[in-house]
């Protein structure tokens, strides 16, 4: 009967408890650790794959780019193929006029976005929360259910060919950059405004000198968000900016694309889109927490 | 009689006060409401002007016949009627569908898979943020080109790498059957920012919940769908409708990459409507009548989801 004593059992048990807590552990580290760092690794690696390619292709002569099957980099990289890019596309002249509308919807969306957004978030009125419902609806309004009115209406106010239909609408806000702007504001303590109205600042002095200069870093997440908006934009400027003078980069590139044949010039098209992309990586690189900063607002409920 | 009435005085005085201010608002409302308006001034011009005239234009074009030129022609809904007629309406209405639902599902299952890698305490986890996030800020013109050489059939990378490892692949969007799961493809590399938003949602979940399901003897496999999937709910229904009002517009990666082709294959609706009004000889009526189906569209669908969400999408906890 007592061939297994007390002392057996509890040493089997020992034993067993740490080839357990060691088979916890690893599984644990596989879960915590070598799972997500394959996943991710695996799936930076994906998400890279167009920009390796858009650089390799940007650097292969005509001799390389017409190979088949295609090689895996440039053997002899051509650095001036950005050179020959700018001058055989009119790069320069595409990117000023982008530059142009980007500023003007940078400047606008910094002036109007505060200002109403002050007016949903500091000043109480009756009725304000549910109007405040209306202004997030109208993110969910898709724009291109509407171009067809909104060309007519510009064509008959002369605004064709002109940058306004792209930049007038920012100076009387975007749904998106109130809210952000909003949920901002709400956040500063309300004794800031109460004691400086006690003080006799009335509400334009209160939102000049003293809710402004705190949104500062809000001002710089839409300043950089408007700014992204107008320099990425295609379908504004497809629809509105007909004359190629005013074309920006993302047409210009694109009637450029359309009007090479199939096998030429791909190397140059990449060339070009590596000097669009370059600007924007620059900025999300410099200001990464302001861009994940605004998505983290975004995902408020 | 007296006491009765002592009594009864000040209640309805007092409903008064409260009705009459409900319809009248006070002096200090006023001239907060006064205040306001001027702040808010510049948004309600914006929203009349730009979106709510607008609306009711295209609504109305959506019920003449209209070339840009001269007055539109009043032919009631003939337009609409057109939309049972038109074989190209059906086949834009129908790739614009599959699109969407293929790409939505796909990239809710992504950006999750992402954000649960993500959360974990990763040294380097900013590293593989940015690079996930990056693509997503970028200009879509630019991605349409580069995807255009990356799924080229003898320039792009994706098929040489394919034709190492021992597959024949398609000409992607030189194939009707496959031009869509091209701009599908496309559509996932915006899933960086979408797993910020689920992993935003993920930290917020308590951690409590998993150590008492720890206790209670529940795996990964349990925790995962009954605490992180129902507590993950709200996130992806925010998603889902985001996402579906997103798919619904695509537009720009057919335009560059196919100009609708090959076969139509990739004429989705809001291209169809594109090319109704500017390219056709302006049909700018029948377009607007597609832009109304749109909007009508994407309403519904949002609102079918919503309704259905009160029975999988949970608030109790978030």
């Amino acid at each position: 009967m007592a061939v297994i004593s007390p002392s057996d059992i509890d040493e089997e048990m020992r034993r067993g408890d740490s080839r357990r807590a060691q088979r916890d552990r690893t599984r644990r580290m596989i879960s915590s650790k070598v799972t997500p760092r394959v996943i991710l690794v695996l799936m930076c690696l994906v998400f890279m794959l167009p920009f390796y390619w858009m650089l390799s292709l940007a650097l292969k002569g005509v001799d390389e780019l017409v190979i088949y099957p295609p090689t895996l980099y440039p053997h002899t990289p051509e650095w001036g193929n950005f050179q020959l890019a700018t001058e055989t596309i009119p790069f320069w002249t595409l990117a000023r006029n982008t530059t142009v509308i980007t500023l003007i919807t940078i400047i606008g969306a910094v002036i109007s976005n505060p200002i109403i957004a002050y007016g949903f978030s500091r000043i109480e009125w009756p009725g304000r929360d549910k109007v405040f419902l209306l202004v997030l609806a109208t993110v969910f309004m898709p724009y291109p259910v509407l171009i067809v009115a909104l060309f007519d209406i510009y064509s008959q106010l002369g605004w064709i060919n002109t940058i306004l239909p792209l930049v007038v609408p920012i100076f009387f806000g975007n749904a998106f950059w109130i809210f952000l702007m909003r949920q901002f504001m709400l956040q500063i303590p309300k004794d800031l405004s109460d004691a400086a109205r006690l003080d006799g600042a009335n509400e334009f002095k209160i939102f000049w000198g003293i809710i402004l200069p705190q949104c500062i870093p809000a001002l710089g997440v839409i300043a950089i968000f408007a700014g992204i908006h107008a320099w990425n934009d295609f379908l504004g400027p497809l629809l509105y900016l007909l004359n190629p003078d005013t074309y920006t980069l993302a047409i210009g590139l694109t009637f450029f694309q359309q009007t090479q044949s199939y096998d030429v010039q791909f190397n140059l098209l990449m060339a070009a889109s590596t000097l669009v992309v370059l600007p924007v990586i620059v900025l999300f690189l410099l200001f990464q927490k302001a861009f994940i900063g605004g998505i983290s607002v975004g995902s408020i409920k | 009689m007296t006491a009765e009435s002592d009594v009864a005085l000040p209640t309805t005085t007092a409903a008064e006060l409260r009705l009459k201010r409900r319809w009248y608002p006070s002096k200090i409302e006023r001239k907060q409401l006064l205040l306001a308006s001027i702040f808010i001034g510049p948004w309600v011009i914006g929203l009349l002007g730009f979106i709510l005239y607008p609306i009711a234009y295209t609504i109305y074009l959506s019920f003449t016949r209209y070339g840009g030129l001269g007055d539109p022609v009043w032919i009631g809904l003939a337009n609409y009627r057109r939309f049972f007629t038109d074989p190209n309406f059906e086949n834009a209405l129908f790739n614009t569908l599959y699109y969407t639902g293929l790409a939505v599902p796909i990239g809710v299952v992504i950006a999750m898979m992402l954000a649960l890698a993500m959360n974990t305490d990763l040294p380097e986890i900013p590293i593989y943020r940015a690079i996930l996030f990056l693509p997503s800020v970028l200009p879509l013109f630019a991605l349409s080109f580069i995807f255009k050489a990356l799924l080229d059939p003898n320039k792009g990378i994706v098929n040489e790498l394919l034709r190492n490892v021992g597959f024949s692949p398609p000409n992607w969007f030189g194939n009707p059957d496959f031009a869509k799961i091209g701009i599908v493809m496309i559509a996932q590399f915006g899933a960086g920012q979408v797993a910020l938003v689920f992993l935003a949602g993920l930290k917020g979940i308590p951690q409590h919940l998993y150590e008492a399901a720890m206790i209670d003897g529940a795996g990964p496999f349990n925790r995962f769908f009954k605490i992180t999937i129902p507590l993950m709910t709200p996130v992806i229904l925010y998603d889902l409708i985001l996402g579906i009002s997103m798919g619904l517009q695509v537009f720009t990666q057919a335009y560059i990459i196919t100009d609708g082709g090959p076969a139509k294959s990739t004429t989705f609706l809001v291209l169809y409507l594109y090319e109704n009004a500017f390219k056709f000889g302006g049909q700018m009526g029948f377009a607007s009548a597609i832009g109304v189906f749109l909007f009508a569209l994407t309403f519904l669908i949002a609102l079918v989801v919503f309704k259905t969400s009160s029975k999988w999408v949970h608030y109790d906890l978030t």
